[in-house]
């Protein structure tokens, strides 16, 4: 019947109009981890940019969260320093209530019900977390924005990820790298092999992505009773830990290029 | 379908309670404003009357802010004197772009907070530091709730003698630097302020420091088609904070007499 009109409501013109607010960013910058046989290794670089602009060459990645758990977050950095926070205020609880630090394996699981939680408005954050497990090896966990989790013993995320990742499969896994008959490849590297390996690999991105630079940031995680390895004769190395009892955390700082 | 079990065999906007349960404050409400037709209230905004870049910089003996007194509306230059740097207590100072009226309700919100924490009596002051906390919680909040506060802002000030000097936006992204600039200064005096002051933030002196950002309102004034050539200085040192008048720099605009190939031209 044309000389009707449906009657609708809301009316067409006044429809909710399509909102295009973007809640998400993307910080660049690029985070590694990896583990040995009695130690783990956590680092990040310190820029922090947004498309093309340098927002500053200082915001730290990698964050201590225990004695023997150290947090690197890359991704969205609003996300980022919220989820971090959020994590500290649990572990936080967990010692008022169970007097001791929460071990490692129960951190990563925890980070996978706090990002799956989110799951419909996800953390645009990737996770890796490393340190000492309960049995004194070292362990690298690393997550995705919406908790899929797995430990591994290395691993690269961030901008620079499809730059670093190939070098560690190669240096640490030695994916396509032939044994020699009676030399085969080591289980586990020492820990001097791997700050070398990671100074490269950022020095590396540094030279190839321009979301990567300005500073690197690396802690060491040892497990409870082991030798330094050398880290000692490593300039400007600072001990984070008070005691020598348990595991201990150090960390080294190395300038970046800023170009 | 409707979920409620109380709603069901009911009229669907019961005014008043048809059957006579009790209590009436455990049914839903039906009105409206809670139905599906709430999505169409209108959330995220865009940003309306905004104001341009704020510049900020670390000296020898504290924090230096500046922005114009520009707020537009769209092209058009609506306001021209407002005030877009904004003392909160007694060693600290916010700097605001992007929507004037959102920064008008975080003016608010900080006086109120102000006025709370006064009222505790118990011997201690909010400094930038924690102003700038406060804000980026704010800030990250309304984004997650996606109804953003449309700013940049800059928190300067001095606490216990240290210099503070940190940045959050309307997605709740934070950071410091020893300079900072929101909008379109980030693309054009960022890298004039970081050549001047990174390296040097414990030589700069308060007459350089002026230089420095009177240089750099020059660059913008020339080249931001948004901004005014009539600005604001502040500082802030360990003796509190200090809000300049409107002063401006002089400018030559001869050579663009000479500038040939955009724009229409006779010959």
């Amino acid at each position: 019947m044309p000389d009707m009109v449906t009657l609708s409501y809301p009316s067409p013109s006044s429809k909710p109009q399509q909102r295009q607010f973007n809640p998400y960013s993307e910080n660049g910058g690029t985070i590694l981890a990896i583990s040995g046989a009695d130690f783990s290794v956590i680092a990040g670089d310190t820029r922090q940019s947004e498309g093309y602009s340098i927002q500053t060459r200082y915001a730290p990645k990698v964050f201590r969260l225990t004695d023997n758990a150290v947090l690197a977050v890359n991704g969205f950095a609003a996300d980022g320093n919220m989820f971090v926070k959020q994590v500290r205020q649990r572990l936080e609880w967990y010692r008022h209530a169970h007097a001791k630090d929460m071990p490692l394996r129960a951190i990563a699981r925890l980070i996978q019900t706090m990002l799956y939680a989110r799951r419909f408005f996800p953390y645009y954050v990737y996770n890796i977390l490393g340190g000492i497990e309960e049995d004194g090896s070292g362990a690298v966990y690393s997550f995705d924005p919406v908790g899929s989790y797995e430990r591994e013993s290395c691993r690269a995320a961030g901008a620079a990820q499809s730059l670093v990742q190939p070098f560690l499969d190669n240096q640490i896994y030695f994916k396509n790298q032939v044994a020699l008959p009676g030399h085969p490849h080591p289980q586990h590297l020492p820990l001097t092999t791997v700050i070398q390996l990671v100074i490269d690999s950022f020095t590396s991105a540094t030279e190839r992505h321009i979301e990567v630079g300005d500073g690197l940031e690396m802690f060491i995680v040892l497990a409870k009773g082991s030798p330094l390895y050398g880290l000692e004769n490593i300039d400007g190395v600072q001990e984070m830990t008070v005691t020598n009892e348990g595991e201990r955390i150090f960390v080294v700082r190395r300038n970046l290029k800023r170009d | 379908m409707d979920h409620f079990p109380t709603n069901w065999g009911r009229p669907r906007n019961d005014g008043f309670d048809a059957y006579g349960t009790y209590p009436i404050a455990q049914r839903p409400y039906n009105g409206l404003g809670n139905d599906v037709f709430s999505e169409g209230v209108q959330r995220t905004q865009q940003p309306i009357v905004t104001g341009t870049s704020v510049l900020a910089i670390k000296y020898k003996d504290g924090v230096m802010m500046s922005a114009d007194n520009l707020a537009s509306y769209g092209s058009l230059a609506r306001f021209k004197d407002v005030q877009r740097l904004h003392p909160v207590g007694n060693n600290t100072i916010i700097g605001a772009g992007g929507d004037m009226s959102d920064f008008q309700y975080i003016q608010a919100l900080l006086d109120d907070l102000m006025v709370e924490e006064f009222t505790e009596q118990d011997g201690h002051a909010l400094g930038p530091g924690e102003i700038h906390e406060y804000l980026s919680q704010v800030m990250y909040a309304r984004r997650s709730k996606m109804d953003p506060l449309w700013n940049s802002l800059i928190v300067g000030g001095v606490q216990d003698g240290k210099r503070f000097l940190s940045y959050v936006d309307l997605l709740g992204t934070t950071y410091s630097a020893s300079t900072l600039a929101t909008g379109y200064g980030s693309y054009i005096a960022q890298p004039l302020l970081r050549k001047a002051v990174e390296g040097n933030e414990d030589v700069i002196t308060e007459e350089e420091a002026v230089k420095i950002l009177e240089q750099s309102m020059k660059v913008l004034f020339y080249r931001d088609a948004r901004s005014l050539n009539k600005y604001q200085i502040a500082k802030i040192t360990g003796d509190g904070v200090a809000i300049s008048e409107s002063r401006s720099v002089d400018t030559h605009w001869s050579f663009a007499d000479g500038i040939r190939g955009y724009g229409a031209q006779t010959q």
